[in-house]
């Protein structure tokens, strides 16, 4: 039993954290709550489905398309919806939570309530530790480990991580340096939505594309990243490996209780909130505001 | 000016003639999902070969079939079903009410519709409580009817049925006296009553339960809960799954060549999308269903070959609006009248052979449970092809099988 918590819940941490991340960066950042995260995730498996099974264009072109199609509607919607009330932190969570509800109900009419299925890029399985592991899961994990040392090499290689970490160091003080903040924000949210994009076409496969396909790891999610610390993409990550582990262990523990795993997390995380409020790891950058 | 007010009044009264002449069935579902699709396909059926064959005879008058779309929502919202039920009464005047699908929502639409005296005829929730109903206060909910799915403990009859003769196949083909049961049921409130009876009876039915497993019926993967089957040693997979969890299962017990065998209820395989929704990994997956190419009834092949024409794809269970409309149509004729306090008796005292069963009601005006009437049919997914195989006696029946070990 204790191989199978291990690698399960290694391998649904690794999901989880490619959706974390994403949500982390843009909040630590813009100071954006992107409610809609999880949405663009939705938008880039229906377009990975459409351009893959209804237009047979192969995985790669089709992946291509998804995250860029996805990234490009991301940074309309920030100039459209975000940027005009991004003074306003509640403002900016409604027009999120619109924007997915506005996604949620596109797809709707376009597709159906109907579940969808997306072939496996990687067929097949490995056994590790006894354990059955299709190359799928494995495929999320190198992704999740590709995207994680990516960001931190924008983050912290080039000119625009410089950027990056300025502005969400101190706003005013990088908009007075000569920095177009706005600009910066909006690279950030296409960042961000990449990697939920990157997401959704990696991990639709193993999973079941739908309209409301977007509420539940958001949910997840939300406990990862105020469990790891708001805005810490370490925090992200170690909170995704945590929640995996725990909804692991819940299951195994308690199997009569398996539908549980998603409340345990939460208790959890509220938990952690009552012993350190700003999360495992709260964000250096932001303790100098 | 005199004879424009004449035309215009003749007009008038025209179209209320026309209106008359009508009989207007409101068709409920939720229309942007597999389920309501279903009704609505079935509803149209039955209405094409009502009207074309000249109508319903009433007391010698033909009156035409007229349907009303009525998008309950009900997946997302039980206030929208219950809004969808007044819209279509007060504002369509529908005469009948046909369909729903979740218990939930069912319940709370049974409610509006009793409010008003209107027929309800259920083709979708399996839920005891709407039958209750009608037993504890028979003046309000007499004019609920259940069509079809049979209510939720007929349900477990048919399941413990199909269950003995798989679990026949494994001792026979596996020589295991005892096979091991694992059982993977969604936390619903539909789910409790079978998973009780489940652990009571399975051991007198020579099966050993190693466990129950109870994930979200939204549940996106399951693989933490599979595995734990998989140490286990189950042979078979007992899944009592409506949600989309049930894709789910399918398609991770295939990813990791599961030997155990899935069968149960398990509503989303058993619509002709589940194959492609899990990516054709669902291999052996196995569920009670309505409809197949076999002969249920001397109607069954018909409908079934002509639906599929008509529409694409197989039938599930909520295309028994069809079921549902001709019977209607028996009622209404032999009552000579659309009134539905005059309709309630013809239709508690009719047997009607539908499509999915000879269909008779109890004393909660839900089908009366048994082999020849009503007990639906078990299916597997092979090779991309949703088989049938129970019961074994039904002409067209396949063979059940196992994946190799």
């Amino acid at each position: 039993m204790l191989q199978d918590i291990l690698v399960t819940g290694l391998v649904n941490g690794g999901v989880y954290a490619l959706l974390a991340i994403g949500f982390s960066l843009i909040f630590g950042v813009a100071r954006i709550v992107n409610i809609a995260h999880t949405a663009f995730y939705m938008l880039a498996a229906y377009c990975f489905y459409a351009l893959l099974v209804k237009a047979n264009l192969g995985f790669v072109l089709s992946a291509v398309i998804a995250v860029g199609a996805v990234t490009l509607v991301s940074v309309v919607c920030y100039r459209l919806v975000i940027e005009p009330v991004r003074e306003h932190e509640a403002a900016v969570l409604i027009a999120t939570i619109a924007l997915a509800l506005i996604f949620q109900e596109l797809m709707l009419l376009t597709f159906g309530g109907h579940y969808l299925g997306i072939p496996s890029t990687l067929e097949g399985m490995v056994r590790i530790l006894g354990v059955s592991i299709p190359y799928q899961r494995l495929l999320i994990l190198v992704v999740a480990a590709a995207a994680l040392t990516l960001v931190w090499f924008v983050l912290y290689r080039t000119r625009l991580g410089l950027a990056i970490r300025a502005t969400a160091n101190d706003l005013e003080v990088a908009n007075l340096m000569g920095m177009n903040v706005n600009r910066v924000a909006m690279a950030t949210v296409a960042i961000s939505v990449a990697l939920a994009a990157v997401a959704g076409v990696v991990v639709a496969p193993v999973f079941v594309v739908d309209p409301f396909m977007w509420l539940a790891p958001l949910v997840t999610m939300l406990a990862i990243v105020v469990l790891g610390g708001l805005g810490s993409l370490k925090g992200s990550l170690i909170g995704a490996l945590i929640i995996g582990y725990v909804e692991a262990i819940t299951v195994f523990a308690l199997p009569a209780g398996a539908y549980l795993k998603g409340a345990v997390a939460l208790l959890i995380m509220v938990a952690v909130l009552l012993a350190r409020p700003e999360g495992l790891f709260g964000v250096a950058f932001e303790e100098e505001r | 000016m005199l004879r424009s007010i004449v035309v215009a009044l003749a007009g008038t009264l025209l179209a209320a003639g026309a209106h008359a002449q009508t009989i207007k069935i409101a068709i409920l579902g939720p229309m942007a999902f597999v389920q309501g699709e279903n009704h609505w396909a079935g509803a149209e059926m039955a209405r094409d070969q009502i009207n074309k064959a000249g109508g319903i005879d009433v007391g010698g008058r033909k009156m035409m079939i007229e349907l009303v779309r009525g998008d309950t929502n009900e997946m997302q919202s039980v206030s929208d079903a219950t809004n969808t039920v007044e819209r279509v009464v007060t504002r369509d005047k529908a005469d009948f009410l046909i369909g729903g699908f979740r218990s939930e929502a069912v319940l709370a639409m049974q409610e509006v519709a009793m409010d008003y005296k209107k027929i309800f005829l259920g083709a979708g929730a399996a839920h005891s409580k709407l039958g209750i109903n009608v037993e504890q206060n028979y003046d309000r909910y007499k004019y609920w009817f259940r069509v079809t799915p049979p209510k939720d403990v007929d349900l477990v009859r048919t399941t413990f049925a199909v269950l003995a003769t798989v679990a026949d196949q494994i001792r026979k083909q596996l020589g295991k006296p005892s096979p091991k049961v694992a059982i993977l049921a969604e936390k619903a409130v539909w789910v409790e009553g079978i998973v009780a009876a489940s652990q009571k009876n399975l051991p007198a039915m020579k099966m050993e339960v190693v466990g129950l497993w109870q994930p979200s019926a939204v549940a996106t993967d399951v693989t933490a809960e599979l595995a734990a089957i998989d140490r286990a040693g189950a042979d078979i997979v007992f899944t009592l799954l409506s949600g989309p969890v049930g894709i789910v299962v399918g398609r991770q017990m295939g990813e990791r060549n599961m030997k155990a065998i899935a069968f149960g209820i398990n509503v989303e395989a058993q619509k002709d999308e589940f194959w492609q929704a899990a990516a054709g990994k669902a291999n052996y997956v196995s569920t009670l269903d309505t409809y197949a190419e076999v002969q249920m009834t001397p109607k069954t092949l018909e409908f079934v070959r002509a639906f599929k024409e008509r529409f694409g794809k197989a039938p599930t269970y909520n295309a028994g609006t069809h079921d549902a409309i001709q019977l209607l149509k028996t009622a209404i004729e032999q009552a000579g009248t659309t009134d539905a306090d005059k309709l309630v008796p013809v239709l508690e005292k009719l047997s009607f052979v539908g499509a999915a069963g000879v269909i008779e009601f109890d004393k909660r005006h839900d089908p009366v449970w048994g082999l020849g009437k009503s007990t639906g049919i078990a299916v597997q997914w092979q090779d991309g092809k949703k088989v049938p195989f129970w019961p074994p006696q039904v002409p067209g029946m396949q063979s059940f099988k196992m994946p190799a070990r």
